[in-house]
């Protein structure tokens, strides 16, 4: 059982600002994200693109915001499960919590903050007919094991880096690698392309273009694809032991919807006059997750919004300290490492 | 003239006749929002990056519209439901050649 103060749901912007919030208050955080990497959205799907709105910074890029931030919250030594989905939440008779990953990881904490963004990234899912009755019968949407694959027929759908570097990656492993895509051109690093044109010219990729998977056929497990030649019409059926649909993710608020939180507009109502908690105390909800009039999805909201909440968390926590909200330029930054960050003391001497 | 007509069927085949300002730097997909055509969450969720197929319409007048870009081809080729006439409406700036455009909104991925 992981312990902490505060369990942050969602390792975006506003979940790893609100680690330094609550380190300020000697508060421990804890963050659980779906991704295999913190920055949420910011590292998912546009670490190149450019910020202009993040107050000091007249340009800063996704994927550097998100370093710059994880360098903040250093001292503050935040503990992280990730490439796991908060699932379910139980409420202790002491009003702690209990949240519980779908990997059954479980975590204790008195406060909740679910700073999930838009959701949990899940794998795009192709519009195929019997495509459920296959699920883990030889189709799979992402790849954990490769040597699953040793030795058997894949055939791989999609354009983007992951079907570019998957198709590489088991032209070695697998007997027969085909990769399906609608168009003929391939939307990934110049490097994957190249070497995916090169496995195609020696033969260990067997490329499909411009076609799309239209059906999938077998008694009990996965046995024939069919593919359809968009340029023609012409359906192949291809003998394969697996299929791996790779159309990258899509947020889905998920679990959470049903944690018994008041929803609006695929959003989780706040109180925005005070600080953010839902409907039930305990539980918060900052950043592009939460919804209020008048809200905006914007980074910078959602820092303000960690702010405050994390000052209520604390209020919640030791019900009785009296505490006052310091400056860091005056108090400084005492990390839970150790490390101490404070402004240089002037110096007072007198001028002869 | 600041203001065009647009003609939007929502996803429930409800055809909606919008005015859409050509002086506020909009896109389509942000006009649709604006009207509240489609629930806030299913639509221009990416922001309007073309890195999600939410904002997908089909054009169905023969308005002439701006080349697709690399990142727009390549977000329908992945999309689903995607047409001839599919285009992302974040990608489609309003302007006063669009007067009378007429789409239909592509159905929700879910």
């Amino acid at each position: 059982m992981i312990k902490t103060d505060i369990l942050i749901i969602g390792a975006g912007p506003t979940g790893l600002f609100a680690v330094f919030e609550a380190g300020l208050l000697q508060l421990k955080c804890h963050l659980i994200d779906a991704l295999p990497q913190p920055g949420g959205q910011c590292s998912e799907i546009y670490p190149k693109k450019p910020i202009y709105d993040i107050p000091g910074y007249p340009e800063v890029l996704a994927g550097d915001l998100v370093d710059n931030l994880m360098e903040q919250i250093k001292p503050f030594q935040p503990g992280f499960t990730l490439g796991e989905r908060a699932e379910t939440i139980e409420k202790l008779e002491d009003d702690t919590f209990i949240v519980t990953t779908n990997k059954g990881t479980k975590h204790h904490a008195p406060v909740v903050a679910i700073a999930g963004g838009l959701g949990s990234f899940e794998p795009r899912k192709p519009l195929l007919d019997n495509l459920s009755k296959y699920e883990d019968n030889g189709v799979a949407y992402m790849i954990k094991e490769p040597e699953v694959y040793r030795d058997k027929k894949v055939l791989i759908a999609g354009g983007g880096d992951s079907a570019l570097d998957w198709s590489i990656f088991l032209a070695d492993v697998a007997s027969e690698v085909t990769l399906v895509h609608r168009r003929n051109e391939f939307r990934g690093a110049l490097d994957s392309v190249e070497k995916v044109q090169q496995l195609k010219n020696e033969g260990k990729i067997n490329l499909i273009t411009p076609a799309e998977v239209v059906g999938l056929k077998g008694e009990e497990t996965l046995e024939m694809v069919s593919v359809k030649d968009t340029s023609t019409d012409e359906v192949t059926d291809i003998e394969v032991d697996n299929f791996i649909p790779l159309f990258g993710l899509s947020p889905k608020l998920g679990p959470i919807g049903d944690w018994g939180l008041e929803i609006e507009k695929n959003a989780i109502k706040v109180d925005n006059t005070l600080d953010y908690q839902t409907n039930i105390p305990g539980i918060y909800a900052i950043g592009d997750v939460n919804t209020y009039p008048g809200k905006l999805k914007l980074i910078l909201c959602g820092f303000h919004e960690a702010t405050l909440m994390c000052q209520s968390a604390y209020q919640r926590i030791f019900p009785d300290k009296k505490y006052v909200m310091k400056y860091t330029t005056v108090g400084g930054v005492t990390g839970f490492d150790g490390s101490k960050k404070e402004a240089p003391k002037a110096v007072v001497k007198a001028i002869d | 003239m600041s203001d065009i007509k647009i003609k939007i069927i929502d996803r429930e085949g409800v055809s909606h006749e919008v005015d859409a300002p050509t002086d506020m730097n909009m896109n389509l997909m942000e006009v649709v929002r604006s009207y509240e055509l489609a629930p806030e969450g299913t639509i221009g969720i990416c922001g309007g990056m073309a890195m999600c197929a939410s904002c997908q319409c089909y054009v169905q007048s023969e308005h002439e519209l701006p080349e697709k870009s690399d990142d727009e081809e390549a977000m329908l080729a992945e999309a689903f439901f995607v047409k001839d006439n599919s285009r992302l409406g974040c990608q489609i700036h309003i302007t006063e050649d669009l007067d009378g455009l007429e789409v239909e909104l592509a159905p929700a991925e879910d």
